[in-house]
């Protein structure tokens, strides 16, 4: 156990305007399951991109060296035939292909004459699915079986590769609580038969079942690597968001009036699974003026319960009653959401919030051209007018408003969203992760802009994984972990481990 | 508040003012490069077939053979910037002049009512496809490549698979008539000149009203000179073009139709709340959606609408042959494709003008009727215009690259 299989020494990876990681260390004994830890953003998936070669040498600075040589990955095959092998959150399986020619995709079993030998092939591959204990057909569709054997024909395929280390980013995030175990015994089992694993995971309790040892990350930085018998939940948790929260945030006196919005028993199913639950049974409010941030982890459900809620943009079978001042509203379009005063602003403005070939403009008039149409036609001045009114007093740089979109910096780009949605004049408004992808300075702008709304009497909700972010402008939090509402918490009783706590609670089994 | 703000190149010295002019000519050359193409061509083929491509008779000739491929042009460019492709408009307008023809000739219905009889079946037409590609979500290649067989064979069902000819005057007309001698018989007909004049003026005070609506707003304007060289340039083409077709038998049905299919959707396209969701949508079909936008109905009445166009196609054409036969109409929709590609539009959607498409089609007829009159066999005309096609968008891929593109 003594030797290292991996050692990450002094990774600095800086893109334009960012220092992801800076001087990140990572020792990997051999044999061993190493967890990584680390909140959103914090710089785990960049790491391992480093390491798979995903970035190539050159573009980062240190060195990586496995098994006592250093190592100059030029590309993700490079690494691979050192017997590194990635298994990332989205799974890159071809679904329209059999098990076993996924596996041995761009790896395959040739025959004498370079042709594909299938019956070697599918034999292989029973060989393989036996070892990552999945009984299925070789030849069955990757589409037609669950996530979870997904996941296993992966691993499956990174057995095939001769892997030495398997790392596995958040592997049982979508998957269910029986999936997830088989996983996690799948990995103590591989690691009898010494292969070394880095598992990426949020889930704390998974963490305590299957690491040796723990490294947390965060801000781009390593803090400390926890060996099994001193890992306690309270020191990762202190580790993960152990920050000062700086003046990062503009000052914020709330003026809290009467409830306007109030969601109950919200339930939204997935669209193509409509027996799974994501959001369930939600029940939340926002008064006037207020504030209210909902903290939780990708995939926990809080965009899909803002989605589903917009318009039922997200999800099937979706149950629950919507209050605005007292009175029910419906909100089965989007065009009824945005009618009864509510508007939502995407966490991925480039695929969700924008035309992005199209100019400034436009873009803040798409949701509410009917105010500015007569008989149909738009006038095009007043258009003009009202968009420049807006590039000045949400400090849009750009010298006109004729400007594409698509030219414009994450900020920028993300306050013409903003203006789209406070143009539509709602009530409530909702933000999902407001600031991201944008640098510290646009940041404290976009603060600024939801304190302004705030002020000016509109409910605000912030969905945000970045804990200071929520801690540091919101006047209420809650937590959603599984899809549930796992706690409320005024501003004055939340902390970052509370929070933190509140995020990863597991429903009770 | 709105005034008070000067825009870029309005307010610095006189050599900035010019650089700052130049530079907006250069950039407006170049998104104008198509309709520069245009007027290369036309010199080209001028030139080529010693004067004969631009004879009066040559010139009306151009628009009414054009006409129906142009009228198809105007609907393909919306669908094609909402991101679909409609490969059923030639098969369409062939069945609507099938329709046309047996409700003449076998029902005993007047001209006009056949006419808006067709018109519906082209909007049912539509309805159809919309129905499958906005409700039900097939992609609109496969649903127009079905209605392509479907609406050919439908054609010769109604037709049982022969011609039906001699439809009424008044029918006709949409296809071969003129507006003349209104006033009288003249050597040049002043009518045809007056209709000309006024177009010309309402294109100047139109395009005066929306310049001087924008200044009021503190919009940038282009230089004055190139605003006043760009308008002169125009009414010189209009008023050559009425000058020839007064010289010869006037202004002709097509064109009229032509002309106020272009107002409406020019206007449509460019003010319309309608015009602004297509746009949408085929920029960015979730923001859209997500902004409210309702999708599946821009979708479906798109389709609508390029159905009751290749009706109208379809009844100019029939119209102009005085014949309705299960041939008609063939490749109409490659040529209305190619019309809306070399105007400019994407293929990704998002992107194109109705005038872009308009002289796109223009370019394309040229090309055909020049290559006629100088007897290039028709092989060799499929050639160049599939050459054609392919460098106009190739020039347009480099133009958006070089400017820095998406």
């Amino acid at each position: 156990m003594a030797t290292n299989i991996l050692e990450m020494r002094s990774i600095t990876k800086t893109f334009p305007g960012v220092k992801a990681l800076a001087d990140v260390t990572l020792e990997v004994s051999r044999g061993e399951i190493h967890a990584i830890c680390g909140e959103n953003g914090a710089g785990k998936s960049t790491l391992m991109k480093v390491l798979s070669g995903v970035y190539p040498i050159g573009t980062y600075e240190g060195d990586i060296v496995f098994e006592g040589k250093t190592m100059s990955f030029k590309d993700i095959r490079d690494s691979e035939a050192e017997g590194i092998v990635i298994i990332h959150q989205e799974l890159a399986l071809s679904p329209y292909l059999s098990i076993a020619e996924n596996i041995f995709l761009n790896n395959e079993v040739k025959g004498p004459l370079g042709l594909i030998d299938w019956n070697k092939a599918n034999q292989e591959a029973a060989k393989l699915l036996a070892r990552v204990g999945l009984k299925e057909s070789p030849i069955t569709k990757v589409m037609d079986i669950g996530v979870g054997k997904q996941q296993l024909v992966e691993i499956a395929k990174a057995l095939s590769k001769r892997v030495k280390l398997l790392i596995l980013d958040e592997p049982t995030a979508a998957l269910n609580d029986e999936d997830s175990d088989h996983l996690l015994d799948l990995m103590l089992h591989l690691k009898e038969q010494g292969i070394t694993s880095i598992i990426i995971s949020h889930k704390l309790n998974e963490i305590k079942k299957v690491a040796d040892s723990v490294t947390v990350i965060r801000d781009g930085k390593t803090i400390e690597t926890i060996a099994k018998t001193d890992v306690t939940e309270e020191r990762i948790i202190k580790d993960m968001v152990g920050r000062d929260l700086e003046h990062r945030y503009p000052d914020h006196t709330p003026h809290i009036g009467e409830e306007i919005l109030r969601v109950e028993n919200w339930t939204a199913h997935h669209p193509q699974d409509p027996t799974r639950v994501m959001v369930d049974n939600v029940n939340l409010n926002v008064r006037k003026g207020e504030i209210v941030g909902i903290a939780g982890l990708m995939g926990a459900g809080r965009t899909e319960f803002a989605m589903s809620l917009f318009g039922r943009s997200y999800g099937s079978r979706i149950t629950g009653k919507v209050f605005k001042h007292g009175k029910e509203i419906k909100t089965r379009t989007v065009a009824e959401a945005i009618e009864n005063g509510l508007a939502y602003a995407t966490e991925d403005r480039k695929t969700f919030g924008l035309n992005l070939i199209e100019d400034i403009k436009r873009n803040i008039s798409m949701a509410s051209l009917q105010k500015l149409a007569t008989l149909g036609l738009v006038n095009d001045n007043e258009e003009f007018k009202v968009a420049n009114e807006y590039r000045k007093s949400m400090n849009i740089k750009s010298p006109t408003v004729l400007a594409k979109t698509g030219k414009l910096s994450g900020g920028n780009q993300q306050k013409v969203v903003l203006s789209k949605w406070i143009y539509s004049n709602p009530d409530v408004l909702i933000l999902d992760e407001p600031t991201r992808g944008i640098d510290v300075g646009a940041k404290y702008e976009i603060y600024t802009i939801i304190n302004r709304l705030a002020a000016e009497g509109k409910g605000i909700i912030v969905i945000s994984s970045e804990l200071p972010e929520l801690l540091g402008i919101c006047d209420r939090v809650y937590a959603i972990s599984e899809g549930r509402i796992t706690g409320e918490l005024p501003i004055a009783e939340a902390n970052p481990e509370s929070l933190i706590k509140l995020m990863t609670m597991e429903k009770p089994r | 508040m709105t005034t008070t703000e000067k825009t870029a190149g309005t307010d610095v010295t006189a050599t900035n003012r010019f650089t700052a002019s130049l530079s907006h000519i250069i950039t407006d050359l170049g998104k104008n490069g198509i309709f520069l193409a245009l007027i290369a061509v036309v010199v080209l083929f001028a030139i080529l077939t010693d004067g004969i491509l631009l004879r009066p008779q040559n010139i009306s000739n151009l628009i009414v053979q054009n006409g129906y491929i142009l009228i198809l042009a105007i609907g393909m460019v919306m669908v094609i910037v909402a991101g679909h492709i409609d490969l059923s408009v030639g098969s369409v307008a062939a069945f609507v002049g099938a329709v046309s023809g047996v409700l003449i000739r076998d029902l005993g219905f007047s001209w006009w009512a056949a006419i808006i009889a067709a018109l519906l079946v082209g909007a049912l037409v539509g309805a159809w496809q919309g129905f499958w590609i906005a409700y039900v979500g097939i992609p609109a290649f496969i649903v127009t490549l079905a209605g392509m067989l479907i609406f050919r064979g439908l054609a010769l069902v109604v037709l049982g698979n022969a011609n039906v000819g001699s439809f009424p005057e008044e029918y006709r007309a949409l296809g071969n008539g003129f507006l003349t001698n209104v006033l009288g018989e003249f050597d040049v007909d002043p009518f045809t000149l007056a209709i000309g004049a006024i177009a010309i003026v309402g294109l100047i005070v139109q395009q005066i009203r929306t310049r001087s609506g924008r200044q009021k707003y503190g919009q940038e304007v282009e230089p004055l000179a190139w605003f006043i060289a760009k308008l002169a340039l125009i009414a010189v083409a209009i008023g050559a073009i009425a000058y020839a077709l007064a010289s010869f038998k006037g202004i002709p049905i097509t064109l009229i139709i032509l002309a106020v299919l272009v107002l409406i959707y020019g206007i449509v396209t460019n003010r319309s709340v309608f015009g602004r969701h297509i746009y949408a949508i085929g920029g960015n079909r979730h923001a859209a959606e997500l902004s409210g936008v309702k999708t599946k109905k821009v979708d479906f009445f798109i389709f609508v609408n390029m159905g009751v166009l290749a009706a109208l196609a379809g009844l100019v054409f029939t119209a102009r042959l005085n014949l309705a036969g299960p041939k008609a109409g063939e490749g109409f929709e490659l040529e209305a494709i190619s019309a809306a590609f070399i105007g400019g539009a994407a293929v990704q959607g998002g992107v194109g003008t109705i005038a872009g498409a308009i002289i796109g089609g223009l370019i394309i007829g040229v090309l055909n009727n020049g290559m006629s009159i100088m007897g290039i066999g028709i092989e060799w005309q499929q050639a160049v215009k599939g050459l054609v096609l392919l460098l106009a968008v190739a020039f347009d891929v480099f133009n958006k690259r070089r400017s820095g593109g998406r």
